[in-house]
């Protein structure tokens, strides 16, 4: 939004550096702390980091096209999570394994994503200016449909023959379903090996065809309309933008690259915990792009590459940094449940309140003139 | 055509699932569920959760939103039950020192909540959520270190760090509940507990019938005007949020003392969302909100929560009340959500 844009004096540029940057900043500090605390050997974090590069990266890519659309965060992205989740359940019972299975269920997650990014979408075109709360709750409510689905349907009116999948009930998923026939297929397909440290390059290079996708999608027509929508609704509208179009169709984009990202992050974890996988996936995206420097209106493929890294660094070495200072791992492990959270709601502040003191600016600026155009005309 | 003005008036989704808990309520009998089981369990589900539903009102008043920043509220009097625990006290004078101490709490957590609130005016829901998060993983980690000694609560290995959950038997459990309460079709009825529902919301439409309270629900109407007429918006947003937050400490007290145990790190998480439902199941929306809309409200969604896995756990033997909870309070959330909008336009 243009309020976040304000000019500034060029002696406060760094200042503004500074105050942009204060979120990755932080990061790198409580980071390198983690990590040192944490005794962890440089090749274990630095294997770490590239395994979780590849790992996460994707799911972030989600999230910026909402936001170039003036969205804000697209928290429903776990709509997403959850149609990569039912296409990988379908594929393992049909045991379409490796490469070939990974391809089937991104193709079958497509349809699935499409569906629930539309009503998601329509939901939010209700819900303009809170779509960041709506999207929120339809993720919840989402998870409701999800269990009904996955818990009572599969099995019982979706065909699942795999007992190594239904509850022993006859009906149902199990809590956790193993993906070892596909564990690793993208990240093995071009496994590079320097000094021990392998780099799954197979993966970086389709998350680096889908971020070239992106920068190639906002100079297109319809990312040309997504900013201006995101700019302002009224003046896209009158410039005879279909506002409510570009905006579902963004967040359709979000939905069907988060089913993508979902199938890339479990196939590195190899177990899909059939529950709770979705959750995880959203809140941790959305935390990292923000550890990243990223804001609700605001996001780079620089952000979501700098805040996978710091975002994650703390993440893995919170537990044992935990147990370093307190004695008790647990203390980390609350402790990175807190900074995802934290994050959130600071970074949600911080726009919210920089955007009241655009306005308030923008408020005081504007009876400026007017008085001065008053007092000339006096 | 009055007919249909009613429809209006009550609203879709409140039609439906008052229907639906009726229908509920009539097929219980033909799937072996006892009716006198389940509406005393509707009950005491009711008194249990009343006042969290309740905490919402002062908020929604004076145009702060929905409070979805209850856990502060649920932080401030699990901090009172803790303290009144690590004290010994027992029985009536524990429970009452708990809701002091909790209601003092809340007190402050609620004055920093709401100054915070103010910064952030138009957004106060989505921050509300995250705050109510962060403070909920924060607090996880001052259960681990903060230094109670009650052997009731700590864990009996390792010597520290509070117990996940922490039994209220030789406390005060149903402290409430059992005042004055008698059996009702073979039931007890939980007299007290629902006396004290009753009387706090009495409370709550006695203060919005004061100077401060019409002024309150002034800035919820129109900010504008309320200044124009020389209120103090800002500091009338913060005494709601403050108002909220202390009967949100109430609530889970109550709530403690009738469910007989207290949970601590991760628990309270989720809380929020279903007292934001019930709440507008009873008929409020982002700019209305009565007690009537607390009392159907917290009702009607008890009631579904407790007739709905009874029901169908016998009827088709399976549980689905989690599943059933999402949706339904998820479901209410999303509708009040996308029709503000219909009534900005």
């Amino acid at each position: 939004m243009s309020t976040n844009q304000i000019a500034v004096p060029s002696g406060h540029k760094l200042e503004t550096f500074l105050l942009n940057s204060i979120i990755p900043i932080i990061f790198l500090v409580l980071s390198a702390g983690a990590i040192y605390l944490s005794g962890y050997s440089a090749p274990y974090v630095i294997q770490e980091m590239f395994t979780r590069l590849g790992r996460n990266l994707f799911l972030i890519l989600a999230l910026l096209i909402p936001i170039m659309a003036g969205m804000g965060l697209n928290f429903g992205m776990v709509l997403g999570a959850m149609a990569g989740q039912i296409a990988l359940i379908l594929v393992v019972d049909w045991a379409v394994v490796g490469l070939p299975g990974l391809m089937l269920t991104a193709i079958i997650s497509i349809p699935i994503a499409i569906v629930s990014g539309i009503l998601c979408g329509l939901v939010l075109n209700r819900a303009k200016g809170s779509e960041m709360v709506t999207s929120l709750i339809l993720g919840f409510f989402a998870k409701g449909i999800y269990d009904l689905t996955v818990l009572y349907g599969m099995g019982s009116i979706i065909p699942i023959s795999s007992p190594d999948l239904v509850l022993s009930r006859g009906f149902g998923i199990r809590n956790a379903v193993s993906l070892i026939e596909t564990r690793g297929a993208l990240d093995q397909m071009i496994m590079l090996n320097i000094k021990g440290i392998q780099i799954p390059l197979g993966t970086y290079l389709i998350i680096a065809l889908f971020a070239l996708l992106i920068v190639w999608f906002r100079r297109t027509k319809l990312g040309q309309d997504m900013r201006a929508v995101s700019q302002s609704m009224t003046v896209a509208q009158a410039a005879g933008i279909n506002v409510d179009r570009t905006r579902l169709i963004a967040i359709v984009i979000s939905t069907v690259l988060a089913g993508f990202g979902q199938i890339i992050y479990l196939q590195n974890m190899g177990t899909l915990s059939t529950y709770n996988s979705q959750d995880q996936a959203g809140m941790y995206a959305i935390a990292a792009l923000l550890v990243g420097g990223a804001s609700v209106t605001r996001a780079t493929l620089v952000n979501a590459v700098v805040g996978v890294l710091l975002f994650h660094i703390l993440f893995f070495s919170a537990p044992m940094a935990g147990k370093a200072i307190a004695g008790k791992a647990e203390i980390g492990e609350y402790f990175r449940v807190f900074v995802a959270y934290g994050v959130i709601a600071a970074a949600l502040v911080l726009h919210a309140w920089r955007r009241r003191r655009g306005e308030a600016l923008a408020a005081r600026m504007a009876s400026a003139q007017q008085a001065q155009a008053e007092g000339g005309t006096a | 055509m009055n007919i249909k003005s009613m429809i209006e008036a009550a609203g879709w989704p409140r039609i439906i699932i008052a229907l639906f808990l009726l229908f509920l309520f009539l097929v219980a009998p033909l799937v072996d569920v006892k009716i006198s089981t389940s509406v005393s369990d509707t009950i005491v589900r009711f008194g249990r959760n009343g006042v969290m539903v309740l905490a919402m009102v002062p908020m929604i008043r004076s145009g702060c939103g929905l409070n979805f920043g209850l856990p502060l509220g649920i932080i401030g009097g699990i901090l009172g039950i803790l303290i009144s625990v690590e004290l010994e006290l027992t029985g009536m004078s524990g429970f009452l020192t708990a809701l002091v101490l909790g209601v003092g709490f809340g007190a402050v957590l609620g004055w920093g909540y709401g100054i915070l609130l103010n910064m952030v005016k138009g957004d106060e829901m989505m921050i509300a959520t995250y705050v109510g998060f962060s403070s909920v993983a924060f607090m996880s980690m001052a259960w681990l270190m903060l230094p109670f000694k009650s052997k009731a609560m700590i864990w009996s290995f390792g010597g520290s760090g509070l117990r996940t959950t922490i039994s209220m038997d030789n406390y005060w459990t149903n402290i409430l509940s059992d005042f004055l309460s008698f059996r009702f079709f073979g039931q007890i009825f939980p007299t007290g507990m629902i006396l004290f529902f009753a009387f706090m919301c009495f409370l709550v439409w006695l203060f919005f019938r004061t100077q401060t309270g019409q002024a309150m629900s002034a800035v919820g109407q129109n900010p504008d005007f309320a200044r124009a007429s020389g209120v103090n918006v800002d500091k009338m947003r913060i005494q709601s949020v403050i108002l909220s937050t202390m009967i949100g400490a109430v609530g889970i007290i109550v709530y403690a003392q009738s469910y007989g145990f207290v949970q601590l790190y991760l628990a309270p998480l989720f809380m929020a969302f279903p007292a934001v439902a019930a709440v507008l199941l009873g008929g409020a929306s982002l700019g209305r909100v009565s007690i009537v809309h607390v009392l159907v409200g917290t009702f009607l969604f008890q009631g579904i929560l407790t007739m709905t896995p009874s029901v169908i756990n016998s009827a088709m033997s399976m549980d689905i009340s989690e599943v059933i909870r999402l949706i339904v309070s998820n479901g209410m959330i999303i509708y009040a959500l996308t029709r503000r909008v219909k009534e900005v336009r």
